[in-house]
């Protein structure tokens, strides 16, 4: 398979200061392994764009102990005191998004479409500087679109082609983020031959895949062990 | 929750969920929140509504057994969940068109403060770090209709409805109602209407614990 590397390869694709998606819901959807890969390496000064920063010292929490991170934009990240730490420490650099926002702006980075005008957070903090416009006599703000130089998603399968299938919830945001990086990383638990998945299950097709790495971890009682 | 049920506490989030699913209808499709909004389920009744999720589910079902827990198939508040006859799945932007393009029906959701006219401040309080919004701002501006469950006052005893917002807004998009363990308010452009008493307090009573000035009956 073509686009198959080793997790160890994987950290060639990416340069200090790069700006990564990252798919993911907590720790829900998120390329566990590729996200440890980075954690021991020594990559520095990335941003990453995520809806969280994962639980503390797990998934993206990772990234907060070893200080490769400047910068994370997302929605939520109030549940991980290491984040909340890191940002009072002046260490790290956060940018708030609504989350329908968020997961717009990367739809829209990844479709070709420059920015959107949208009713959400109108009228607050989170609007100032924006620009605003009347459609119809009602307000939105132009919120720009989000790319990024690499996606890493993760998913339940790919095929040899890298066609992606997700489990349940696990999909949320790793859609369109599969869809906005200039390199797009795909970590599965499973590869499977050309033709075993079925079309209408696939989400992601192989197009936006550039690679697959297989996920080193198991799954236990609904559970990756060990992660 | 459940070391609160017996508590005062755990009897009163129980009160308000309990009438906030009176205002529920057959087949409306509703977001929940995190906290009170939580309990809701429990109460319904023989009513069958269709509860969305914003990480990407419709037709969230109850907490699955042990054996059958799935991380990822879980709820906003990233708790595992089943899946209800007829649900469906989607992507974050999917859920994300749903709730900001009205095909929502309800959003019930926790306040920090709501104004008189009925303003959220749901995700910030001045001066405490405060680093999440989630899809609250997206909820007040998308939900067809929203409803506040919350108690009457804060942890520090000031009353959460109030005639202007001192915490960050949520957005520009009223609240259409606010239950709380002793009443239920309705807002309308002219300011807050008390519409139902739901403790042994007066009317009276009620007016020294709250912010806001309200009308009731034919005032």
């Amino acid at each position: 398979m073509e686009k198959l590397i080793d997790r160890s390869d994987f950290l060639k694709l990416i340069d200090n200061g790069d700006t990564l998606l990252v798919g993911g819901f907590g720790l829900s959807g998120t390329p566990l392994t590729l996200i440890d890969e980075l954690a021991a390496s020594d990559k520095k000064d990335l941003t990453v764009v995520s809806n969280n920063l994962g639980e503390e010292g797990r998934g993206l929490g990772k990234l907060l102990l070893t200080g490769c991170l400047k910068k994370a934009k997302g929605s939520y990240f109030t549940t991980n005191r290491d984040a909340v730490q890191a940002w009072s420490d002046g260490k790290l650099e956060i940018e708030l998004v609504p989350q329908g926002t968020l997961a717009e702006a990367i739809r829209c980075g990844g479709a070709g479409i420059g920015g959107f005008y949208t009713k959400t957070a109108v009228g607050t903090k989170v609007a100032e500087g924006k620009e605003e416009r009347e459609f119809d006599g009602e307000t939105y703000i132009l919120e720009k679109a989000i790319k990024g130089d690499v996606s890493l998603v993760k998913a339940l399968k790919a095929d040899t082609l890298g066609n992606l299938v997700y489990d349940h919830t696990g999909r949320n945001f790793n859609k369109v983020i599969a869809t906005a990086g200039k390199i797009v990383i795909a970590e599965v638990d499973e590869i499977v031959e050309v033709g075993e998945l079925e079309p209408l299950e696939i989400v992601t097709p192989h197009v936006y895949v550039d690679y697959v790495v297989k996920n080193k971890y198991e799954k236990k009682g609904g559970k990756y062990i060990g992660s | 929750m459940k070391k609160r049920e017996g508590s005062t506490l755990g009897l009163e989030r129980i009160k308000i969920a309990k009438r906030v699913a009176e205002e529920l209808s057959d087949g409306e499709v509703i977001n929940l929140g995190v906290g009170i909004p939580t309990l809701i389920p429990d109460y319904l009744g023989d009513k069958k509504v269709y509860l969305q999720s914003e990480n990407g589910l419709l037709g969230m079902g109850p907490t699955p057994d042990d054996e059958d827990i799935n991380m990822d198939l879980i709820s906003a508040s990233k708790k595992p969940i089943t899946m209800d006859t007829g649900a469906s799945l989607f992507d974050s932007s999917d859920s994300f068109v749903m709730i900001r393009g009205g095909h929502v029906d309800l959003a019930v959701m926790g306040a920090l403060q709501i104004d008189q006219y009925g303003e959220i401040a749901n995700w910030a309080v001045p001066g405490k770090t405060i680093l999440g919004v989630g899809g609250a701002m997206d909820l007040v501006a998308g939900a067809k209709r929203i409803i506040i469950a919350s108690r009457h006052l804060a942890k520090d005893s000031s009353p959460k409805l109030v005639k202007e917002l001192t915490f960050p807004s949520s957005g520009v998009r009223k609240a259409d109602m606010l239950v709380t363990e002793h009443a239920v308010f309705k807002f309308t452009d002219n300011g807050t209407e008390l519409i139902e008493i739901l403790s042994d307090m007066s009317v009276e009573e009620l007016r020294k614990i709250t912010g806001a000035d309200f009308t009731y009956g034919d005032e």
